[in-house]
């Protein structure tokens, strides 16, 4: 019942004179309507079908515990090691790297053109950061590897050809555009009587915006984060082009690894045949990778929804 | 009054400024280095040649083709479907508790990574429906992918159109559907446009679900209907950046800079779109 009263109801059409319902054609129009709006729900049930029945049948084949507690992921090996830790270690350490380059960036950039910036600046600025949002990830990529990499190797020394650190730097850039503008509507929302109410007492500009504004606006600002994390984790051109094929369990930015992403696109470019172990290693790799993001992505959304209950 | 800042403050603005435009800078850095790279391997042997083992002959025919056909079908799967489940959604089920459960799976959909969706279609379409590693494979798995944006972008657009328009189309004795096409839509129609070219430009740059359905990385022939294997631009590039040698490299930021200027072509048309439909709501 609560669906009901949430949403305010729209104008409907009268009823046709003569006490004639509404004619066969309409219905069978929303029926079809409807059917192209499940079919957002068949994906999801394909998805977690297709990642789940590959899963299961990789898990009859290799054990749990190996899958946990071994240290090596060498699967392609002719002594095949199954240990998901390697890649994890380098999904997680180019995302962090991403996510310090970002956070900062696209949370000083959001507080700029949401408390400081003029309007004109506000209306040119935001397309133009929104534009780095809309650069394919190769070209990302090709930049991680062909520029900043060498760059990098010029400050940092012991920097290998492919490492952690020029892609994560990379796919910090692309994800700032992200945090800046959810972050950005987050901080608008608070309203302005707030800050006036610190003015009003005396506050400077810099303290209302910490000690008010971005408390006021943080739940919404940890919904952008938490939804940044997710896309860098989910992120595959940069670290596939840029980062390598090593899986290493290592925190080290200057060594070859390889993330989870990778490893899919590594398997996928030979020629795997169906079936195999090595085929459903792709699968197990893309459902760790599909629970990771997923839980992110609900944290972030009831992080936002709560957000737009209390401004 | 017009207070002035103190100093500390005013550095806060400066550090705040510098913050949104170094990324702007790096954009420009980006797109400099590449017409530095690319720009002199640019003829039309290039765009008009099939690639080759010797770099300076290889060009990205079967690949640009290969585009226009992954991104015409998957258009044309996924259009029709997302406006269709965007006009359900706005105009017809907005009380239920299906619209509800279908809010809630795009949403999530639109957050799910693009190699998933790989993974969907390699084992969907290429193994399970048999369609192997073909052009309808490719693009049915790109519909799905861009399926959120053109539903999100459709809705947004609906939203727009002022209820009383249809109040007054149903005052004239119009049906649910008559007042939908012959009002709502022609309305909503410069919004739904833009969703759809930012959907056809996201088609078009995407590169890792594709890499999973298997489409190849060196193709000496023009794809020649649905079921024909082949290759897109962003996997050609891709091929190139991977190998050593630094000559393909040069390929790889000519056939960057293709691409980059296919999208910008794109999406002005989609920001000329949007402008005109501002234009027109304040008028």
């Amino acid at each position: 019942m609560s669906a009901r009263t949430r949403k305010p109801a729209l104008a409907s059409p009268g009823r046709p004179l003569r006490g004639r319902a509404t004619p066969l054609g309409e219905r069978l129009l929303e029926r079809g309507l409807l059917g192209s709006g499940l079919l957002s729900v068949a994906i999801t049930a394909g998805i977690l079908s297709v990642l789940a029945v590959e899963t299961i049948a990789f898990f009859r084949e290799v054990p749990l515990a190996a899958f946990l507690f071994d240290t090596q992921w060498t699967p392609l090996f002719s002594e095949p090691h199954y240990g998901i830790w390697p890649l994890v270690a380098g999904t997680l350490l180019t995302s962090l790297i991403a996510m310090a380059v970002a956070l900062p960036f696209g949370l000083l950039a959001a507080i700029y053109l949401s408390e400081f910036a003029p309007v004109r600046v506000r209306r040119t600025l935001k397309p133009a950061l929104e534009l780095l949002a809309g650069v394919p990830t190769i070209v990302y990529g090709y930049f991680a590897l062909v520029f900043v990499t060498p760059l990098l190797q010029g400050i940092v020394p012991d920097l290998a050809g492919f490492n952690a650190l020029g892609p994560g730097i990379v796919m910090g850039i692309m994800i700032t555009p992200l945090i800046c503008s959810l972050s950005e509507d987050a901080l608008h929302a608070v309203p302005v009587g707030l800050r006036e109410g610190a003015f009003a007492l005396g506050s400077g500009r810099v303290p209302v915006i910490f000690r008010v504004v971005v408390p006021a606006a943080f739940s919404g600002i940890a919904a952008a984060v938490i939804l940044a994390v997710s896309r860098a984790v989910g992120e595959t051109m940069i670290v596939a082009i840029a980062a390598g094929q090593q899986p290493r369990l290592t925190f080290d930015p200057r060594v070859p690894v390889e993330t989870m992403t990778a490893f899919i696109v590594q398997v996928s470019q030979g020629d795997v045949s169906t079936g195999t172990t090595e085929y459903r290693t792709l699968f197990v790799v893309g459902a760790a990778l599909f629970l990771m993001t997923l839980g992110m992505n609900l944290v972030s959304q009831r992080l936002a929804r709560r957000f737009r209950r209390h401004t | 009054m017009k207070r002035r800042g103190r100093a500390s403050e005013r550095l806060f603005q400066g550090l705040c400024l510098a913050a949104a435009l170094v990324p702007l800078v790096v954009l420009a850095l980006l797109v400099g280095k590449l017409l530095v790279d690319g720009l002199g391997r640019l003829d039309w042997a290039f765009l008009t040649s099939f690639p080759s083992r010797k770099a300076d002959e290889a060009g990205i025919l079967p690949a640009v083709v290969g585009s226009l056909w992954l991104v015409g079908l998957s258009a044309l799967f996924a259009l029709p479907l997302g406006l269709g489940a965007a006009i359900y959604l706005e105009e017809y089920g907005r009380r239920g508790r299906l619209a509800d459960l279908i809010e809630v799976n795009i949403a999530n959909l639109a957050g799910v990574p693009s190699i998933i969706y790989g993974l969907l279609g390699l084992g969907l379409f290429v193994r399970a429906l048999g369609l192997g590693r073909s052009l309808l494979a490719g693009a049915l798995t790109m519909a799905l992918l861009v399926l959120p944006v053109v539903v999100l972008s459709a809705r947004e657009a609906l939203r727009t159109v002022p209820a009383t328009l249809r109040e007054g189309a149903y005052a004239l004795g119009s049906t649910r559907w008559q007042a939908i096409y012959r009002v709502v839509l022609p309305q909503a129609l410069p919004g739904v446009l833009t969703g759809a070219i930012l959907a056809i430009s996201r088609a078009m740059g995407e590169t890792a679900p594709l890499i999973v359905v298997g489409a190849l990385t060196y193709v000496s022939f023009l794809p020649d209907g649905p079921g024909s294997a082949f290759t897109v631009l962003p996997i050609q590039i891709f091929n190139w950046v991977s190998r050593p040698q630094p000559e393909f490299l040069v390929n790889a930021a000519a056939g960057i800079v293709v691409l980059l200027v296919t999208l910008l072509a794109l999406n002005g048309v989609a920001i000329a779109l949007r402008n005109r439909m501002e234009k027109r709501r304040a008028g």
